[in-house]
């Protein structure tokens, strides 16, 4: 696999705040990548930077080996970006635009029609396609947005917040065909929608601050980050008597009731806890109802990772 | 070349969907078409009626020289107010709108942009223009017309508009804010008609600034002489705006 994008010091200021500090990472050739972080972390700053649309401050990125400041035009040839808020020319109907679109990225005049229909297709604009983009709802001009940054198939896309203002159903829509680009495709994705980014991407990258505080797959920062499986347990049975028993295995780190019999087990490393507490409650003769393993979701890791900054 | 077209025809798309054009096309031609009827055409007559009594003098009534010229002349001024019009949005809507982010994105070389956005003024202009061509027409009805002088005076014109919209163009690279980009125009243009105005006799300076005056390179052309001088002048001023808009555009990418 070859590398897509390489990014090594990357660093901008807005003034005298830095908006990101000292950023490296690489991503790799038909990776889903996501970025996430709170409000101000500096994701959309990355994605302008790669975009070639501001200049570093220092430090330098490299799409398919160009440089995006020195060869700027060599990297927005492919390149398919969606800026943060989708901005489009309202003046224009949904067919002008993508034809403006098509001209401006170099789509030879016999192939435009043909690639205006495919991408219309695959946002699903073809039944407003000669509405003014003025009167298009923020769903469909999201759409557009995303509709302009495929045309042309860009071997990498860039979408700042892609599914920002869809409704649920066009979400799934939005995000299975973010799927289906992978492979041929690179896609580096923003979002503060957390199951999107673990629904989506083969790594997530976040950020806060301007400093990328973690970068993995998100299976993996769920198991490594969340430092220790959990447990939940439905158990009939005295209360007070069921926490001690709980709190009383080894490597367990805390037990809480739950309310209605329900029991949460902590336990402060990888083991797993299962089977010892499933012995445990059926050797003191309680009735044991539900007995389930489960991970940290992204969200407590993302929490866990930007909280802990902060501190 | 074809990044050009393209945002040349998105340009055009654009100004022929938005009102902006209408009403300036209502203004500019209510404006010509007054001070045509009732200032240079109301001369005429009663010029034509002199000479009614005075038949020597008919070799003299050439209605270039007393229709033509005066109408070229005044056009340039209206220029002043009209150009601003046409180029306070060109890239100052992008920055406000936000736009700017996809066209600068695009591999569109910034010189395309600029020239897409530029001929796309000038063919707006020229299209307000060709609306005034049916007043020559008129005359060449009640007289003989001289064609070669009213080319040469159209020539003058356009000329004069282009290197008003390329100083528009620029206006609007400086801002996100159309008013301001429009307002900015035009006070540099009033500055470039005006310099040079003050007619000291013997002063060095005054004969230099004049010729960098927009306004005193128009006459010659409107009395239908062609002189390379004017041309150059014209054409020059134009350049160095575009150029000046081009240095503009590119201190995005280095003012970090």
């Amino acid at each position: 696999m070859e590398t897509m994008i390489a990014v090594q010091d990357l660093t901008k200021y807005y003034g005298l705040t830095p908006a990101i500090s000292r950023l490296a990472f690489e991503v790799q050739q038909g990776e889903i990548v996501g970025f996430l972080g709170p409000n101000g972390a500096g994701k959309t700053t990355t994605l302008k930077i790669l975009a070639g649309f501001l200049p570093p401050t220092s430090g330098r990125a490299r799409i398919n080996g160009h440089d995006c400041v020195t060869e700027s035009l060599a990297v927005r040839r492919s390149l398919g970006y969606l800026p943060e808020t989708a901005p489009l020319y309202t003046e224009l109907t949904v067919s002008q635009f993508l034809r403006f679109a098509a001209r401006a990225k170099g789509v030879e005049a016999a192939r435009q029609q043909a690639e205006m229909d495919r991408v219309a297709g695959a946002c699903g604009l073809l039944e407003v396609r000669r509405t003014l983009i003025s009167s298009l709802s923020k769903g469909f001009r999201q759409r557009v947005g995303l509709a302009q940054a495929l045309l042309n198939s860009p071997p990498l896309l860039i979408l700042d917040e892609p599914t920002i203002g869809l409704d649920p159903a066009q979400i799934v829509d939005i995000r299975q065909l973010i799927k289906d680009l992978s492979g041929d495709h690179t896609v580096v994705l923003s979002s503060h929608i957390l199951p999107e980014v673990s629904q989506l991407c083969q790594r997530v990258i976040i950020i806060n601050k301007g400093q990328i505080v973690a970068s993995d797959t998100p299976e993996n920062l769920s198991r490594q980050l969340g430092r220790g499986a959990r447990l939940k347990l439905q158990v009939r049975g005295p209360a007070p008597e069921i926490i001690a028993a709980l709190k009383g295995l080894s490597g367990v780190k805390d037990a809480v009731s739950q309310g209605e019999e329900r029991y949460l087990v902590e336990s402060g490393n990888d083991q797993d806890l299962r089977p010892d507490a499933a012995r445990l409650v059926v050797a003191r003769g309680w009735d044991l109802l539900e007995l389930q393993a489960q991970e940290f979701t992204l969200e407590e890791v993302f929490l866990n990772l930007v909280t802990e900054e902060e501190a | 070349m074809s990044g050009v077209l393209a945002v040349l025809r998105k340009e055009l798309t654009v100004y022929y969907a938005t009102p902006l054009f209408y009403l300036m096309g209502f203004f500019f031609l209510l404006v010509e078409g007054f001070l045509f009827f009732f200032i240079y055409f109301s001369y005429f007559q009663t010029a034509s009626f002199q000479i009614a009594q005075n038949p020597q003098m008919a070799s003299l009534l050439d209605p270039f020289q007393v229709v033509f010229r005066s109408f070229f002349e005044d056009l340039g001024f209206i220029l002043l107010l009209l150009t601003p019009l046409i180029t306070m949005r060109l890239l100052a809507e992008e920055k406000r709108a936000g736009t700017a982010e996809l066209l600068f994105t695009y591999p569109l070389p910034d010189w395309a942009v600029i020239l897409g956005k530029f001929l796309a003024a000038l063919l707006v202009f020229a299209t307000l223009l060709v609306f005034t061509l049916c007043y020559p027409l008129i005359f060449a009805f009640l007289t003989r017309m001289d064609w070669g002088q009213v080319a040469a005076g159209y020539m003058g014109v356009l000329l004069l508009g282009a290197a008003c919209l390329a100083l528009g163009l620029f206006a609007s690279s400086l801002t996100a804010n159309q008013i301001i980009a429009a307002m900015s125009a035009f006070a540099l243009l009033l500055l470039f008609w005006l310099i040079g105005a003050q007619q000291d006799v013997g002063s060095a300076w005054t004969g230099a600034l004049a010729s960098l005056s927009l306004r005193e390179h128009l006459p010659n052309l409107a009395k239908g002489v062609i002189d390379t001088k004017d041309l150059l002048f014209y054409l020059c001023f134009a350049f160095f705006f575009l150029f000046l808009t081009k240095r503009q555009l590119e201190s995005r990418r280095w003012r970090a």
